[in-house]
Formats: structure tokens, sequence, C-alpha cells
């Protein structure tokens, strides 16, 4: 019943998706993190080569990857930068919603473009005053004729300085709480979006964050995805999927760490002895493996139900608080092994746990995935 | 235009090498195999040919142990039309090789207009297989290419002689040129390459398909073994100003001597 096995194409993909993070992906990763500057030849060349958008069906132009697939190029690429991969994985955040909710004719009208040329998404969900509490969305989504009116501010929206397109969650009614979020595709480049400048981050520092505000700006009625009120919903769905995958980017980002720091284990002599030597060092990477494992496997079994069309959200929370923290550990130990060179910008590590400790907070805080699980926990009890 | 080329499927270069336990050959049960970095180029120069040539296929062609089929995947991924897969152990020699290569070239009906190889492979590091099959095919062949021009059936290639100098070369289809580093930059295998790749057509033949007896082996291989260990390097003191010239003396002696360096 239980396969681990990956199939022959899957282990071609890991491998195709491996050797670009390692050739064109990780020799960038340090200088676009300091220059905190998108990287657009790669995030372009990715694309071409089918690494981008992998949540597109193939009725829409995608390839047609299953989740299980597209877990696997996720951890790929996150191995290579975990900034680049924000950038990549954030489309997928966007298109999401339109994969889950949309229509025919949205799917054709949005997610077809994506796959004819490369384009950027951004996910708007998290506002100012609103982070952990998205129910709590103060933007709003009027109806006016023919038309909709977007007005609020979005706050940490990946990718949006280059956004062809975003998907805004706002509210059609605030006294009806999650049943008045509504979510509405708006074309990037719509009259009355103003974009805040870029955040100057801890990690993940050449993806583009920032502030969004949407002044009075006009959709059209067809651009809503479901009905109105169903925002949440989709929200939800969307999250149950991209949860795994960030999770995912968290297994890849730690193996690389470990990788780093078993390389280094052996060369490093303290003492006489390489450090892989010491005991204490066996220890922590011993640990590093058991981990990175465990968290792997939560991940392919979270891919495996939204692959039998069977979503569980208990299950794709696990895999994002367990790999996430997981990480954190990791790529502090990581540090640890290499001493004071860890903590050196000469040495990748550095960049890795400053990139860590964002899947912490972002797509659901590890609190916030823990406050989901234990739901579900009491629900049944 | 038909355009072939033949690959080798090698050890990952990060393989670390143990031979065998009869000493025949290599510990195969654990490697990671890869097309060899040599036969990138050559996959790349023919989907070149074929883009400049409309009407081309590329038919790539492998003579080894059938395990894995990565080597021969990856080249379809990459672009190749069809493969052919000759089922044989993985360490043949050159000769059995080529005439192998030469057997799946003829028996795909197809008469070839180039072939392209890599210049050698980097396990057995031979640089024999291209001359051999052009010598069984009565063809011109010309090996360590850095540049490849090719009009109407006509090649200019370049090759590098020693001193970095180039010999051009003008050379008439049908031709075997084996491939150098620099000839190009080998394309990834893209994701939609991938998932097409499976649904491209690979013919398998054994060696006697192909027209190849045990007896056409030139080559016995019967005692694989590791090279020595370096031996620890010498060091010496020169921080006493008192002993520095001779010790200087000392490490000129042994450089000329002993490493045979000066």
């Amino acid at each position: 019943m239980i396969s681990f096995e990956l199939s022959t194409e899957q282990k071609e993909i890991h491998e195709m998706a491996m050797k670009f993070a390692k050739n064109e992906m990780m020799p960038k990763a340090m200088e676009y993190d300091e220059k905190a500057e998108m990287p657009m030849s790669i995030l372009q060349k990715a694309w071409e080569l089918g690494l981008v958008n992998t949540c597109i069906p193939a009725e829409y132009g995608g390839a047609g990857f299953t989740t299980q697939d597209a877990m696997i190029i996720t951890e790929a690429l996150a191995y290579g930068c975990l900034g680049m991969n924000t950038a990549i994985m954030a489309n997928d955040l966007a298109l999401l919603p339109i994969v889950i909710g949309g229509s025919e004719d949205q799917k054709k009208k949005f997610l077809t473009p994506f796959t004819e040329s490369y384009k950027i998404a951004a996910f708007c969900l998290t506002e100012p005053g609103n982070g952990s509490d998205a129910a709590g969305i103060k933007t709003t989504i009027k109806e006016d004729g023919e038309d909709f009116i977007v007005n609020g501010n979005k706050m940490w929206i990946t990718n949006a300085g280059y956004a062809d397109l975003f998907v805004v969650y706002g509210t059609y009614d605030a006294s009806l709480k999650h049943k008045g979020i509504t979510a509405i595709v708006i074309d990037g480049k719509a009259a009355g979006i103003e974009l805040g400048e870029k955040e100057n981050k801890m990690g993940h520092r050449c993806s583009d964050t920032r502030a969004v505000t949407f002044n009075n700006v006009r959709v059209p009625k067809e651009n809503i995805l479901g009905n109105v009120g169903e925002g949440w919903k989709i929200a939800m769905k969307t999250l149950n999927h991209s949860r795994p995958m960030v999770a995912s980017s968290a297994v890849g980002g730690a193996q690389c760490a470990m990788d780093h720091a078993v390389k280094y284990a052996g060369e490093r002599i303290q003492f006489g002895v390489p450090l892989a030597k010491h005991q204490a060092i066996q220890m922590m990477i011993a640990d590093m493996g058991i981990e990175i494992e465990a968290a792997r496997l939560l991940v392919q079994k979270a891919a495996w139900y939204l692959d039998q069309d069977k979503p569980n959200p208990e299950v794709s929370s696990y895999s994002k608080a367990k790999a996430a923290d997981m990480f954190m550990d990791v790529a502090s130990d990581a540090v640890q092994i290499f001493g004071g060179y860890g903590y050196s910008k000469e040495y990748p590590v550095e960049k890795i746990m400053r990139d860590a400790k964002l899947i912490q907070i972002y797509e659901g805080t590890s609190q916030i995935q823990r406050l989901v699980i234990a739901k579900e926990i009491f629900s049944r009890s | 235009m038909n355009i072939f080329v033949c690959i080798k499927q090698v050890p990952d270069t990060e393989t670390k090498i143990t031979p065998n336990g009869d000493g025949s050959y290599i510990e195969t049960s654990s490697i990671k195999w890869i097309m060899n970095p040599y036969d990138e180029f050559a996959v790349e120069q023919a989907l070149l040919t074929k883009a400049a040539n409309s009407g081309s296929t590329v038919t790539v062609v492998r003579v080894g142990g059938v395990k894995d089929t990565e080597a021969l995947r990856t080249a379809l991924a990459m672009g190749a039309d069809d493969a052919i897969l000759v089922e044989s152990g993985d360490n043949l020699d050159s000769y059995m090789t080529a005439k192998a290569l030469k057997g799946a070239i003829e028996k795909s009906g197809n008469t070839p207009d180039v072939i392209y190889t890599g210049k050698q492979a980097i396990d057995d590091d031979c640089l024999q297989v291209p001359q051999l099959l052009a010598q069984m095919l009565g063809l011109p062949s010309v090996s360590v290419v850095v540049e490849c021009s090719e009009e109407g059936g006509k090649f200019t290639l370049k090759r590098e002689v020693e001193g970095g100098a180039l010999e051009v070369y003008d050379v008439s289809s049908p031709a075997v040129i084996a491939c150098n580093k620099g000839l190009n930059t080998p394309r990834y295998a893209s994701l939609p390459g991938i998932m097409k790749a499976k649904r491209k057509p690979l013919a398998q033949h054994s060696l006697s398909d192909v027209g190849v007896a045990d007896s056409d082996a030139r080559v016995k291989y019967s005692n694989f073994q590791l090279p020595p260990e370096k031996p620890a390097g010498k060091s010496f003191d020169a921080m006493d100003e008192g002993n520095q010239a001779s010790v200087v003396s000392e490490v000129v002696k042994l450089l000329r001597e002993e490493a045979k360096v000066i």
C-alpha cells in the first residue's frame, strides 16, 4: 500500500532541479542576498525550464505535475536559495486561488498567460493590522455598477514590485466576518495601485516584499473568484496546498545546511582529528538527519492527501510547523558546527540561518499551525 | 539530416570508486550514473545542428549495462528524437564498443550524415572509440573539436592542438566529430522535456543483434587497483635564521633529485 520510492520521472525531475539549484542559484545566492535584488535572469531561466508555476494544470498549459512532483521541485530550489525560491513559490501561492476557486473562463484567462511567458503574481491577504488574525480584513470590495471598487492596505506582499497580477482578499460586508471575505483578481497595471518601498529584511532578501495600497481600484465583476463571500474558503484551501510547499522549502534549506555542515566537519581539524570524529558533532549531524527526514515524510504525506483529493488541513499544518521549527534548529546547529566561521558571511550557513527564521513566520506562524492542529484535534473529542 | 550521437554512461564524478571482489572491474552496485560530460557537448551540438536543418532527426546511441538508462533519458529529455541501447556489460573495451555502435547505427536503417561523440569518456579515458568507429565506417573523423559550423553538409571544424593553437578542418558529411569542452553550453533537460522523454522510442538490442561476439574483445581486464596512497609531505623548519641557508639548500636538492621538478 505504501511506497516511498520516487518514480523514474520524479527522480529525473529532482536531479534536474538540483542541477539548476547548484549551478544557477547557489553561486549567485549570496550576491543577490547582499544586493537585495530580484534575480530576474535566474527566475526567467527557471521559468523557461518549467520550474515555475508548478500548480497550473495541463488543461491551461501547465506541465500537469502532481502535488508530490511540485514538492520535489520546491525542495530542490530551496536548496539552491530560499530567497529565490520564495519569489518562485509566491507565484504558486497567488495562482492557487485561481486554480481552486476560479471558473473555467477565469482559469483560461488568468493562468494560461503564465505558461506563455515569465509573469509574476502576488497573493495579498495580510494587512498592516491583520497578520495571524487574517479574518479581520479591513480592505473593502464594494459593488459599483458593472465593477467592484477595491480600497485598502496590504502588507508583506511577496513579488509586489514586479506583479503582473494580484489576488486580493477584501471584505464585501465586514459585519458578515468570514462570510464577507471575497477574493478578486486585479491586473498589475490597474489604476490606483500604489507600491511601498522594498522592505529591508533579515533573510530572503532577494525576494521583493512591499506594502501595497489599493486606492479606489476599479475591477470588472468577472474577476471575482467563485462568488462574493467565498474568499475565506478559497484562502483556507489555498493554504492547505501552500503550507506543505513551504514545509518542503524548509526541508530543502535544512538539507543544504546539513550538507554544508557534513562537508565542513570532514575537513576541519581540531584536537588532531576532523570534527566528524568528535562524538559531540556526530550527535548534532545525526539529529539533523533524523529531523530532516521526519519533516520530509510529513511533507510527502500532506502532498499525498492533496493528490488523493482528500485535503487534510491538520496534516498540512503538521508539515509546516514541523519543517519550519526543524529548519531553524538545523540551521542554527549548522552555524554551531562551523563555529566562528559559521557566523561570518564568508560561509553559506550564515545566510541559511537568516532565511530559516522566515519559514516559522510566513503562511501561518508556527503558533498558528498549532492552533489549527489543536482545533482539529479537539473537534474530534 | 540523420544525426547520430554516441554517448556513454559513466560514474558520477563525485563517486568513490572501489575495485570489485575479483578485481575484474569496479564495484557498480552503489554508483550513481551520469552521461559522460564530454558527450553532453555532443548532444548539444547535435541539437544545434538539428535546429539549423529542418526535418533532421537526432538518434542517440549507447552501449552498456541496462540497470540505469539515465544517460539516454537525459539525452531524450534534452531534445533527442529517439534512442538505441545495446545491452552489454559496463566494461567493454574500445574496439567492441565501436563495433557495437557501428552495428547499432547500421541496424537503425538510417544512413548517418554526421555522428557526434565526446572526445573521451571520463571513466577509462581511452580516447579511442570515435576514431575506431570512423575507421570501421570508412568516414573521416576529427577529435578535440572546440568550434563547429555547418552549411549544406560541409563542416568547418576547429580542434585544439598542443600549445593552445587551433587546427582548422573542412570536412564533408558524413563524418565523425568528437567534441571537447568549450564547444557549446549544453542545455538543461527542461521539465516538459523530461515528461515527454518517456514517450519517445527506445530500441534495445543485444551485442549479438548488432554483430558483436565475445571473440571481438581485444582487451582482458584482470586487475583493477586503487592507486597507491600519496606519502605525507615533508616539512622543513626555517624559522630559525641560523639554519635557513642549510634548509634552503636541502629543499633545492630534494626538489632536484627526489621530486625532479627543477
